[in-house]
């Protein structure tokens, strides 16, 4: 399988160490666009004079497109039985997803209109591509998620996976009653308390709110994220879907 | 509440009149921007809070209903309100760009012309760097607004938040480009659009992106001629105003690797353009119930209330060490004032919620 960043982050690649990561930007995948397409002359002269940005600027969502144009060209490829893209933030997400419908309404014919159109068709085709929505189990998350996918499934006619809440607090209520008013572990066991009923609250309302299935991975506590940890994190993910 | 606060984080509100708080997505940076100006508010400060990501965070943080617009609302704060008002707003690039047509255009006629333009219709919401001067832009109008003495900026969880602080320069040379040159030929020679249109380049830039794409933008540039030196004039301005000493960067973190890792590249991109860190907030801090007792007592109940106390504490542990190695980051001086706020047991999505992390930021605990 293949991992894809779009932000420029180091971060993947420390975290994934036996796994092939590729950053992918908007100027180089323009650059590499217009390149393969015979213009790579051109391509020179644009990037090294700065006027790239022109070129995005001419037809907006030029520069999504050539992004989801190189996934796409990256699962088509057949290289990897699973193209995994760490997309951008929610309110990003769905300007970037809308590219492709977007420009099919503003640019008739060219290669560009037809990359659009090869890539609304993989965003549309669910045996080709879903949208995994990645939350957390307090309330401004959930609602951002729950926005977030009316908007992917309405708007971008994109196919939905479960839905995967992070760093959920899952364990037993502590016995608070046991432990000795006004000590540390009265305190503690208070605090933790409180934070699992709210994570099992944001939880079932996600749910309530959502029909998809839905994803828990635990808290890890220690709160070291390291290629260890997302070793952990996959085991969980593994062994605990959740309804 | 104790009238001499231990955070620094009055003394830093007291001193600027422009807070841009930086960080990496997840770690509380709306939140501690709307308490920050729920703390300034306390202190009599006219705030103005400015979100630059579409999702709906700061209206949800401040419990606006329906959302926040392009223009300041009040935000009705209450009792925690002191002298001082709180403002929030959600930056819209579309119409602030259209104002500043408006304002720049020698003519109504003209500014119609521009507004009326396809290709400006469609660049002037999504092109890549117009939101980021916009933001700049509409920083610069907030300052000058009489009715706010501070600004406080929600930058987007993007690595590329910190672009806005190259965009007036980046519009500089964009106007100084060759390109736009030639497309500004045509009023000065009285060449057709057309003619323009067929010139080598933005024939090839035609044949990529369609020919009607280049021909509305050759039309959008001559519209535009005359206006340049107003733009670059404003670019000049708000250059000033970003590096200016009463304009501070914060930035936002919280006490996990990942985030750590995020917050120096932030510190980073600081220190390029020459601009200190003025404050660390760490969010979300595991709270610390002190060590459990060297022995792990037998029964069930006990046992697991002492493994949960030693739980949080390790986890309080780590989570110093992360931020000690934020802190000791070359980008960040020594010293540099640092606020910890603690995960809350119950989610802050409310004014009352918002008013208890106001309080952390105002009584420390600080370094």
């Amino acid at each position: 399988m293949l991992v894809v960043e779009l932000d420029g982050k180091p971060t993947l690649d420390e975290l994934l160490p036996g796994v092939e990561v590729r950053h992918i930007s908007a100027s180089a995948a323009l650059a590499e666009y217009l390149d393969t397409h015979g213009l790579s002359r051109v391509a020179k002269r644009l990037a090294s004079s700065g006027i790239i940005d022109v070129v995005a600027t001419a037809s907006p969502g030029i520069d999504d497109i050539v992004v989801l144009g190189k996934i796409k060209q990256l699962e088509r490829s057949g290289d990897w039985d699973l193209v995994v893209v760490d997309g951008p933030a929610a309110g990003h997400a769905i300007t970037f997803l809308l590219a492709a419908k977007g420009l099919l309404a503003t640019v008739r014919g060219g290669p560009i209109a037809t990359q659009a159109t090869d890539v609304a068709e993989m965003l549309a085709d669910a045996a080709r591509c879903q949208v995994v929505l990645v939350t957390l189990p307090e309330a401004t998350p959930v609602n951002e998620a729950v926005e977030t996918a009316y908007a992917l499934e309405e708007r971008v006619g994109v196919h939905l996976a479960p839905v995967v809440v992070n760093a959920v607090d899952d364990g037993p209520l502590l016995p608070v009653e046991a432990a000795k008013a006004g000590s540390p572990q009265q305190a503690a066991a208070e605090f933790r308390n409180a934070r699992r009923r709210l994570h099992a609250d944001e939880c079932a309302r996600l749910g309530t709110e959502l029909a998809l299935p839905q994803i828990h991975l635990p808290m890890m506590p220690g709160a070291v994220l390291d290629a260890a940890g997302v070793d952990g994190l996959a085991a969980a993910w593994a062994g605990g879907s959740d309804a | 509440m104790p009238e001499e606060a231990l955070s620094p984080i009055p003394a830093l509100l007291a001193g600027a009149d422009v807070l841009v708080c930086c960080g990496s997505g997840g770690v509380g940076k709306t939140t501690t921007a709307a308490a920050l100006g729920l703390e300034a508010a306390r202190h009599g400060r006219r705030a103005v809070v400015v979100t630059i990501d579409p999702a709906k965070r700061l209206a949800d943080a401040l419990g606006v209903p329906g959302g926040l617009g392009n223009d300041p609302v009040r935000i009705p704060t209450g009792a925690v309100d002191g002298a001082g008002e709180l403002w929030a707003l959600m930056l819209d690039t579309a119409t602030t760009f259209d104002g500043l047509v408006t304002a720049n255009a020698a003519d109504e006629a003209q500014a119609e012309r521009i507004l009326a333009n396809r290709f400006y219709r469609n660049v002037a919401g999504s092109l890549s760097g117009t939101q980021e001067y916009m933001a700049a832009e509409r920083l610069h109008a907030l300052h000058s607004d009489p009715r706010f003495d501070l600004v406080i900026v929600d930058t987007p969880p993007t690595r590329n938040a910190l672009d806005f602080l190259d965009a007036p320069g980046t519009l500089a040379r964009f106007i100084d480009h060759p390109l736009f040159r030639l497309m500004m030929m045509p009023t000065r020679r009285g060449l057709k659009v057309l003619n323009i249109a067929t010139q080598p380049v933005l024939k090839t830039i035609g044949k990529v992106v369609g020919g009607d794409v280049v021909a509305d933008a050759v039309a959008f540039f001559q519209a535009f001629a005359g206006m340049e030196t107003g733009f670059r004039h404003r670019a000049d301005e708000v250059i000033t105003l970003l590096h200016g000493p009463r304009t501070r960067y914060l930035l936002v973190a919280s006490p996990r690797a990942d985030t750590v890792g995020e917050a120096r590249f932030f510190a980073g991109r600081l220190q390029e353009k020459e601009l200190a860190v003025a404050a660390v907030v760490v969010n979300r801090c595991t709270p610390d119930f002190g060590a459990p007792p060297a022995r792990r007592p037998r029964g069930t109940a006990a046992a697991a209330l002492h493994d949960n106390l030693a739980e949080l504490h390790a986890t309080a542990e780590v989570e110093r060490a992360h931020v000690g190695t934020l802190l000791g980051d070359t980008a960040i001086a020594d010293g540099t004032p640092t606020v910890f706020v603690p995960t809350l047991p119950s989610d802050v999505h409310t004014l009352d919620g918002l008013a208890a992390i106001r309080g952390f930021l105002h009584d420390g605990p600080s370094r």
